[in-house]
């Protein structure tokens, strides 16, 4: 086959923007008194866009590379070039496989195509007939990173960032030869940590000087001659001066290697159903791959991984990831729906924190950190306030001893964090945000006492997770001012922002809080004042419904393990520990008041609480969980028990009419914002899309309000 | 260490020498030029990054500043260019640094102004050098020329055209034909194209990749200006753009042109201290202004100076590196000393004319390429860089071979710390 062939695949896309393989002929370097070892072609890749645009791998893209590679074939049998090279713009070697054109390819054998095309141009890459190089000039990802895997050899450089194989974070396999290379290129260990851990642990990429140490490049070079440095370590392999040492290869076939290459795979498994349950299929897949294809050839493990990336790409889990990843992590994060001309924003200059307690203290740390303002905490009395400012200050010496901040930039955010007694220190603040007890007439009675104090553009917001943010503002001179400003725990962690809209809150207020969001390095989601919002409803929803179920006489086991197959970070009664029993109970009694029944109140999980019992679950030193009998002596259940598959499609139900119910009252600007809200502020997978395109691919959404919430196509294949 | 406890060290002057030179290869300015998408800032951290590759013995924290020149010191060469040059090319944050401008002496300014700081023991290593990217700045953008020029007549506005001066410096010497300076330049190119041929020009160059718009990356490791071939015949027909049938064309001047030169210079302890080469020791340098109108006969006086400081006769040099702004300069210097147009003594590489002359940057080419003709020719012990320069100027530097049987400075590779040790007891 030759790139040529699969011109029917990239007709199939005319606008794609192509990323050009520019050749150009370069006289090596010799060493002093000896000429150059010859001509050497130069791959660049290239879409002559600036760095807002990376260059990605889309039909057409490898077609042009493909067809250039075998012209240079070609010119290497006529032997009047002795090696190519391929780099990349300013920035990236290639970001990747265009993942907006795999995601649009409706058919599987249109998948299988391109699974094939990639193969066929690397090929090409990896039997030039004369030594190919990749010089890892910036960005290599999935394959990006599998052009320099295939290449003969690879220089990286330390300025480069973002290599990695995310396919198993995607939904795919690192199909085109990265998951046959790697192991052998790095050790079977090394290429699960690369292939597996890092993508299912917030898809962490390598820097050019980690891909280096684990041998992925032969030869690491600064930024700033890079390619001249590439091209005479590449000079010098050419002549035979330099022989790349691979400390890490594997031969597959040498005794030791089977048993390195099962235990690799075995700790994968491991790690894939600790961090996902196998909820998605992809991450096994790549396993699966890897362990057959030790005692494979190239070829035949490129025909496996070709029908494995046809069969991926039509799966749900991988549609629903490109749309979590593209459409609202990397586009709807950044441009939220609803919020206000950011032209209206005010600046912030000094925020106010009242309270200083745990939260109050996340609060200010974080405001001093990312908005390099001071921040003054209030309390009750001084030893409240010296423990506030004291908590920042010792995290800011841990992220000190962390090497997170330097000496000068830990002095400086220590001293932008005072506290007070008196509120009088907010008359000069831009911005205070409440952080007290979560009681309603509480927070009215500090933001009265505030609006004494505070001059007439202070913003005042609040944190609250389940009060009303307009009744907080019913009796204030201003009420226009007040914005909810609810955080998630942990404040420094989770990167999701819900900014509640009371009835009054005006535009002014509004895009001041999106813009400080932002410069908080948090996604600012708009949201209505509606008891809990969106995360928490959510939440609660759920776990209300795992807690009847163990009410009503489902072993906790059963109840607690039953949501298993959608691969949510933690169970449901490990989140309520987490969370803190009383405070979900408190919220949950919010949203009862709200909404009835659809909360139900938990007499056993009272019963809990009264009794000071942190969690349900206790752990024995010999790692086996219980729910100890002096627990169980508290509690009493129904006699109606359900099974795991009851409560796990009771609680698609629910939730798929709870997000009904809030589409409806205008909660949010519509479901993409429900997904963003729970990936961001919940840490659900991107496998299900958030939430919503589970509850549309298991029926839920149908069964209960006899339709999709998401048409086809948007977040699972078309034909689905 | 003193016996006195006070009072500081007593002062001696010390020797400077040029450890070594490096530069890029030279673009031709404008859109289609090598450079056209290379920062200029770029080109000069190549060079440095160049010199300490090839000097390994240099530790980067050992050198004490950083002079770089241009003539038009914003944009891509603006910024204190020698700081910023020296932190993008990932020295040492203890490097100082600074810029520097005398228009085309500006390479050669950093030179000298670094080598009086080392003879008065401020520095014992320095990395001086210049870069112009002509096709990012123009000569004279951005300038506002102080309208008391004109208004006082201090000086004809037209000699702030290099150009015009040159034709002036044609009238003030008849003797200088159109001819003569047509022959000179195609001299200027055969001699380059020689010395590329020899292997002359190619060692003293660092690589740079420039990335193109629909072309992608390469790596220049060639001059772009040069004209092998150029003929009498060739230059006859070009246009005399400063003046209506003129004599000053394209091809008997130099281009406009972007690249970049730096040099290691050294105390000669420091250099024997730490196992430097020393290809050439500073003998002495002048500077000298003359009228702006006629800048191209500056070399002259400030030759003068400078053989005079040195106690040394023009007779005592044995080769000539002078930058070809203009053939016409050139012949009106050696019209001046009474030396041949076609002395094998000036230029055996060619000149300006042929390989370009980035204005700021040129200054220190000189030397890479003088201080390559001291290697091979021992026979000599004096040789000198000189350049006009604009408004009216003239730098000269006077070198040593330290080949030649008589070098009066310390040899190469030999310490001279067991003498002032021995001076201590």
């Amino acid at each position: 086959m030759s790139a040529a062939d699969f011109r029917k695949l990239a007709d199939l896309f005319p606008n794609e923007t192509v990323t050009h393989s520019y050749v150009q002929d370069i006289a090596l370097p010799g060493t002093v008194g000896r000429p150059g070892p010859g001509t050497f072609a130069l791959v660049t890749l290239d879409n002559d866009l600036d760095h807002t645009k990376p260059t990605t791998l889309g039909p057409n893209t490898l077609v042009e590379l493909g067809t250039v590679l075998e012209g240079l074939r070609g010119r290497a049998a006529r032997g009047e070039i002795v090696g190519v090279g391929v780099t990349g713009k300013p920035h990236y070697l290639v970001a990747g496989a265009d993942l907006s054109a795999v995601k649009s390819l409706e058919q599987r054998e249109h998948g299988l195509w391109m699974a094939q095309l990639g193969h066929d141009v690397y090929a090409t890459l990896a039997n030039l007939g004369v030594p190919s190089f990749a010089f890892i000039n910036g960005a290599a990802l999935g394959g990006g990173l599998e052009i320099a895997l295939q290449s003969t050899y690879r220089t990286v450089s330390t300025g480069a960032g973002a290599l990695a194989l995310p396919e198993a974070f995607l939904g795919l396999v690192p199909g085109w030869g990265g998951v046959y290379i790697l192991p052998r290129l790095v050790g079977p260990e090394n290429a699960v940590k690369v292939m597996i851990e890092n993508p299912l642990s917030n898809n962490r990429t390598l820097s050019g000087a980690e891909a280096f140490k684990l041998g992925i490049a032969d030869a690491l070079f600064e930024p700033a001659d890079f390619l001249e440095q590439s091209l005479a370590w590449a000079a010098g392999v050419i002549s035979g001066d330099v022989v790349p040492e691979r400390a890490n290869a594997v031969d597959p076939s040498s005794p030791e290697a089977a048993t390195r290459w099962a235990a690799a795979v075995e700790a994968g498994r491991a790690f894939v159903e600790a961090k996902t349950s196998n909820a998605s299929p992809a991450p096994a897949k790549v396993l699966d791959i890897l362990e057959v294809n030790r005692t494979m050839t190239a070829a035949e493990s490129a025909a496996l991984e070709c029908e494995t990336l046809a069969e991926l790409m039509q799966t749900d889990e991988f549609r629903s990831t490109v749309y979590a990843f593209l459409d609202l992590v990397q586009k709807r994060a950044k441009r939220p729906a609803g919020a206000p001309d950011r032209k209206l924003a005010r600046p912030v200059t000094k925020v106010g924190v009242v309270g200083a307690g745990l939260m109050a203290g996340q609060l200010a740390l974080l405001f001093a950190r990312q908005l390099k303002v001071p921040v003054v905490l209030t309390d009750i009395d001084q030893a409240r306030v010296d423990k506030g400012v004291a908590y920042v200050h010792a995290e800011v010496d841990k992220l000190l001893a962390k090497k997170r901040l330097s000496q000068d930039a830990a002095n400086r955010t220590k001293a932008l964090v005072t506290g007070s007694v008196s509120k009088d220190v907010f008359a000069d603040a831009d911005f205070v945000i409440e952080a007290v007890f979560e009681e309603l007439h509480i927070k009215k009675q500090v933001f009265a006492e505030l609006e004494g104090i505070v001059g007439t553009e202070c913003i005042l917001a609040t944190n609250t997770s389940s009060l009303s943010v307009t009744e907080m503002a019913a009796d204030l001179q201003h009420p226009e001012r007040l914005v909810g400003f609810h955080f998630f725990n942990p404040v420094a962690v989770m990167p999701l922002l819900e900014i509640v809209r009371a009835p009054r809150t005006d535009d002014a207020v509004l895009a001041t809080a999106f813009e400080l969001a932002k410069s908080l390095k948090k996604t600012g989601v708009l949201v209505k004042d509606a008891a809990a919002f969106v995360v928490n409803r959510i939440l609660l929803r759920l776990m209300g419904e795992v807690t009847a179920a163990f009410d009503e006489g489902t072993p906790a086991e059963v109840a607690d393990n039953a949501l298993r197959p959608m691969g949510l970070p933690m169970t449901p009664f490990t989140l309520l520990a987490m969370v803190g029993l009383p405070v979900a109970q408190h919220v949950q009694e919010s949203l009862h008041a709200a909404f009835g029944d659809r909360f139900p109140v938990s007499t056993n999980l009272k019963k809990l609480i009264d009794n000071n019992v942190k969690a349900l679950w206790e752990t024995s030193p010999d790692g086996t969980r219980a729910i100890p009998a002096s627990t169980l002596e508290m509690l009493s259940f129904g006699s109606s028990p359900s099974t795991g598959g009851q409560v796990l499609r009771r609680v698609q139900d629910a939730l798929a009419e709870e997000i009904g119910h809030m589409l409806d009252e205008d909660v949010v600007a519509g479901p993409a914002d429900i997904d963003l809200c729970m990936i961001l502020g919940a840490g659900w997978p991107m496998f299900l899309g958030g939430i919503i395109p589970y509850l549309d691919r298991v029926g839920a959404s149908e069964r209960v309000n006899g339709k999709r919430f998401l048409a086809p196509g948007v977040a699972s294949p078309a034909a689905g | 260490m003193s016996q006195h406890g006070s009072g500081a060290s007593p002062r001696t002057v010390r020797d400077v020498v040029f450890v070594d030179g490096i530069r890029t290869p030279f673009g031709r300015a404008g859109e289609k030029g090598i450079y056209a998408g290379t920062r200029a800032d770029d080109l000069i951290v190549k060079c440095i990054r160049g010199l300490l590759r090839r000097n390994p013995s240099l530790p980067s924290e050992r050198i004490d500043e950083v002079a770089i020149a241009a003539t038009t010191q914003t944009g891509d060469q603006g910024l204190t260019l020698g700081r910023t040059a020296a932190l993008l090319a990932g020295l040492p944050r203890t490097v100082p640094g600074f810029a520097i401008d005398r228009m085309c002496a500006g390479a050669m300014t950093a030179v000298t102004t670094t080598a009086g700081g080392i003879g008065f023991g401020a520095y014992d290593v320095v990395v001086a050098g210049g870069v112009e990217h002509m096709g990012h700045h123009p000569m004279g953008s951005g300038a506002d020329p102080n309208p008391r020029f004109m208004s006082e007549r201090l000086v004809d506005p037209a000699a702030l055209n290099m150009g015009n001066t040159a034709e002036n410096l044609h009238d003030r010497f008849p003797a200088i034909t159109k001819e003569r300076t047509d022959a000179y330049a195609v001299a200027s190119q055969d001699k380059l194209a020689a010395a590329y041929r020899d292997g002359k020009i190619q060692p003293d160059m660092v690589p740079v990749a420039a990335r193109k718009p629909g072309e992608g990356w390469t790596v220049h490791s060639k001059d772009e200006p040069p004209r092998p071939g150029t003929s009498m015949a060739d230059l006859a027909g070009l246009r005399t753009p400063f003046r209506a049938h003129g004599r000053v064309t394209a091809g008997n001047a130099a281009g406009l042109n972007d690249g970049a030169t730096a040099a290691v210079l050294a105390s000669s302890d420091a250099a024997a201290e730490l196992g430097l080469p020393v290809k050439m020791r500073l003998v002495s340098y002048a500077y000298a202004g003359v009228e702006p109108e006629v800048m191209g006969i500056g070399p002259v006086p400030a030759t003068e100076k400078a053989l005079k400081n040195a106690g040394l006769t023009i007779d005592d040099i044995g080769l000539f590196e002078i930058n070809e702004a203009f053939a016409v300069q050139v012949l009106s210097f050696l019209d001046h000393y009474g030396i041949a147009d076609d002395d094998p003594r000036v230029n055996r590489y060619g000149g300006a004319i042929a390989v370009g002359h980035p204005l700021a940057s040129s200054g220190v080419r000189l030397m890479i390429q003088l201080a390559r003709q001291f290697e091979e020719d021992p026979s000599v012990r004096y040789g000198i860089t000189t350049m006009c320069v604009g408004l009216g100027m003239g730098g000269t530097v006077i070198w040593e071979n330290p080949h030649h049987p008589d070098y009066s400075g310390t040899p190469s590779g030999e310490s001279a710390a067991t003498v002032s040790e021995g001076a201590m007891a």
